[in-house]
């Protein structure tokens, strides 16, 4: 079994921060994610065209485009989550993360999956305690040393700005928790792991304007540290959020580029209207 | 449109005749569980409860069943048991008429225990396979040809008689495995028997759980046995023991399964008085259902083995209510417990 990087081959006896990971300047300058040329089918029916673009390391991508454009598709094709979907297949071309072509026979989907982690629209907490939940992709990972825990536990939840609203209940049931709390305790779970990439599908759908502007701020401070990859259907986040911008439409991707760019300047039509509220 | 006057009265009479077919065919099931539950819970509570305290018959939920002895003596009506018979005949040496009749003194103390142990040795069996036969349907398999004929086969495995389940497990078990007439011949039995109902509830249960928590869970890297065992399994455990609960109702009730694979008319020792721990699981057991067989059709009837029947009758009933409520008790505990 060959492993991604490096990295997961440290798992479970420790973690490496991300910060102190060597960047290796023969690998393609900065670039986290490499999509090329890819189909992707649900059985005969194919919901992604020749999709080929770049996330950069260490920036916020965003996908955004109308409902049914494939953004979630392709999200959910970066940490193999379509595995689980019947007859869902990739047809043609490539991801390749750190140069390694994950769908190759020899990745083990597992190691991949600690390293590109996920938040789900609807926030899915474990009904287990907060601690729990937290701890719970660690303990998998097989540590059981439980300062390391409690260790890891408390930085993920700082890291998602959780930790002085629920670090006198950890051990409380997650499903006490508010919408928003809930969501970012998702992202809490998923950043005890340490992953690479953060994948984020339209996490702030189900929430209200505060508890959204508090993921926001949340991921623009974890872009220093993090790949993340969102995808979003309001616009203004995108804008907001994100360094560059992905525009989809009926399983294309019609443009690709800093958000300045796509916001300001956009180079194809479909992309200016989509923007400026004319469809979709 | 309205219809013609004669018209209109003929659809009122029909309205009413087509009413009161409903109502009386409803009333029907009201009166034969009152007069099955009256007429059992009457005559067996003369034998099971008594007029003073303890005001439960003791002897009877605690002593096994003896053959009952019935004689005229200087007048007086003696009804002993086996064993005060032979007491007594110690100190009176004069010759009597006397009745025998089977099972009729003492009590079914070692029935409940092989109820008991029957119901469950068959559903550890049948929680077993069925769970991880439910596992791998709802969780792992993908549909296919294949698939469908498994769930097929479960179905009609559901629809076979008791007695044909009974004469499997007597023709497999007791005589192909050589395990004869044995407490493991009725637990593989019976758990076969109620292994559909057990699969159906557990595929239920697992289905219930949100895919979100199994997404979430490999999201993050776990494998799909870690995430079945510690992810969708707890939550789905409590819905596939109460779902069950109604299976050890079956198992408990059924009479045919048992009579060629596991049961005993009659033994003396108890089911842990084995020489040899081993032959635990190779004893036949005394069993409710099969006990209340044996006393209403194996042996003459008159009033005293009335008595037996309908006190067993009666405890059985209470055994197996009391299974069922347990089983909706949890429910309702588990239903305010657990909601995504």
């Amino acid at each position: 079994m060959v492993s991604l990087i490096e990295m997961p081959q440290a798992l479970p006896q420790q973690l490496p921060r991300q910060n102190d990971r060597p960047l290796d300047e023969t690998e393609t300058a900065e670039i986290m994610i490499d999509v090329r040329d890819l189909d992707f089918a649900y059985g005969g029916n194919k919901v992604l065209h020749n999709v080929s673009l770049d996330i950069p390391a260490q920036a916020v991508t965003a996908f955004i485009g109308p409902s049914g454009c494939g953004k979630t598709t392709l999200l959910r094709c970066i940490n193999r989550m379509n595995d689980l979907i019947e007859g869902a297949r990739i047809t043609r071309g490539a991801i390749h993360l750190g140069g390694v072509d994950i769908n190759a026979p020899e990745v083990d989907v597992v190691d991949l999956r600690r390293r590109v982690g996920m938040v789900f629209q609807k926030s899915n907490p474990f009904p287990k305690s907060i601690y729990e939940n937290i701890s719970y992709g660690l303990r998998i990972a097989g540590v059981t040393k439980r300062s390391r825990i409690d260790e890891a536990v408390e930085k993920s939840l700082r890291a998602a700005a959780l930790w002085d609203e629920v670090k006198d209940r950890l051990d409380a049931n997650a499903f006490g928790l508010s919408g928003g709390q809930q969501q970012r305790l998702c992202i809490a779970r998923a950043l005890a792991v340490e992953p690479d990439v953060v994948l984020m599908d339209e996490p702030c759908s189900a929430l209200d304007p505060i508890a959204t502007a508090k993921i926001e701020e949340l991921i623009h401070d974890l872009r220093t540290q993090y790949t993340i990859a969102i995808v979003t259907h309001n616009m203004q986040q995108a804008g907001r959020v994100s360094d560059h911008t992905g525009f989809f439409y009926l399983g294309k991707l019609i443009e690709f580029g800093p958000t300045t760019k796509i916001f300001t300047n956009p180079s194809e039509k479909r992309t200016e209207d989509y923007i400026t509220g004319r469809f979709g | 449109m309205i219809a013609a006057p004669s018209n209109r009265q003929r659809s009122r009479f029909v309205e009413r005749i087509v009413f009161w077919i409903f109502r009386i065919a409803t009333y029907l099931v009201l009166l034969c569980a009152t007069y099955i539950f009256l007429d059992i819970g009457i005559k067996g509570s003369r034998t099971v409860f008594t007029r003073a305290a303890p005001f439960v018959n003791l002897k009877f939920l605690t002593e096994p069943p003896q053959t009952l002895y019935v004689f005229d003596y200087n007048g007086k009506k003696m009804e002993l048991s086996d064993r005060q018979f032979r007491d007594w005949k110690t100190t009176h040496k004069e010759d009597v008429d006397v009745t025998s009749i089977s099972y009729s003194a003492g009590g079914i103390w070692p029935c409940i225990v092989g109820t008991a142990l029957l119901v469950i040795g068959s559903m550890t069996v049948a929680l077993f396979i069925g769970i991880s036969c439910a596992i791998y349907l709802s969780e792992y398999s993908r549909d296919g040809r294949f698939i469908r004929l498994i769930r097929v086969a479960i179905l009609n495995l559901a629809g076979v008689p008791s007695i044909v389940f009974g004469l499997f497990g007597f023709g497999l078990f007791v005589i192909f495995f050589g395990w004869n007439v044995s407490l493991l011949s009725g637990w593989f039995t019976l758990g076969l028997m109620v292994l559909p109902a057990i699969i159906t509830a557990s595929e239920e249960s697992l289905r219930a759980v949100p895919q979100g928590l199994r997404e979430g869970s490999l999201a993050l890297g776990a494998t799909k046995w870690q995430t079945i065992r510690k992810n969708v399994l707890p939550y789905a455990l409590p819905g596939i023991l109460t779902s069950s609960i109604l299976g050890i109702a079956r198992v408990a009730g059924e009479t045919a399964p048992i009579m060629f694979t596991a049961a005993y008319a009659m033994r003396d020792e108890m089911p842990w008085q084995v020489s040899h721990w081993t032959n635990f699981f190779f004893q036949g057991v005394m069993a409710l259902p099969y006990h209340i067989y044996v006393v209403s059709s194996k042996i003459p009837q008159n009033e005293y083995t009335e008595r037996v029947q309908y006190g067993t009758a009666l405890v059985f009933l209470i055994v197996v209510m009391m299974i069922a409520l347990t089983s909706i008790l949890l429910r309702e505990k588990q239903r305010r417990r657990l909601s995504w």
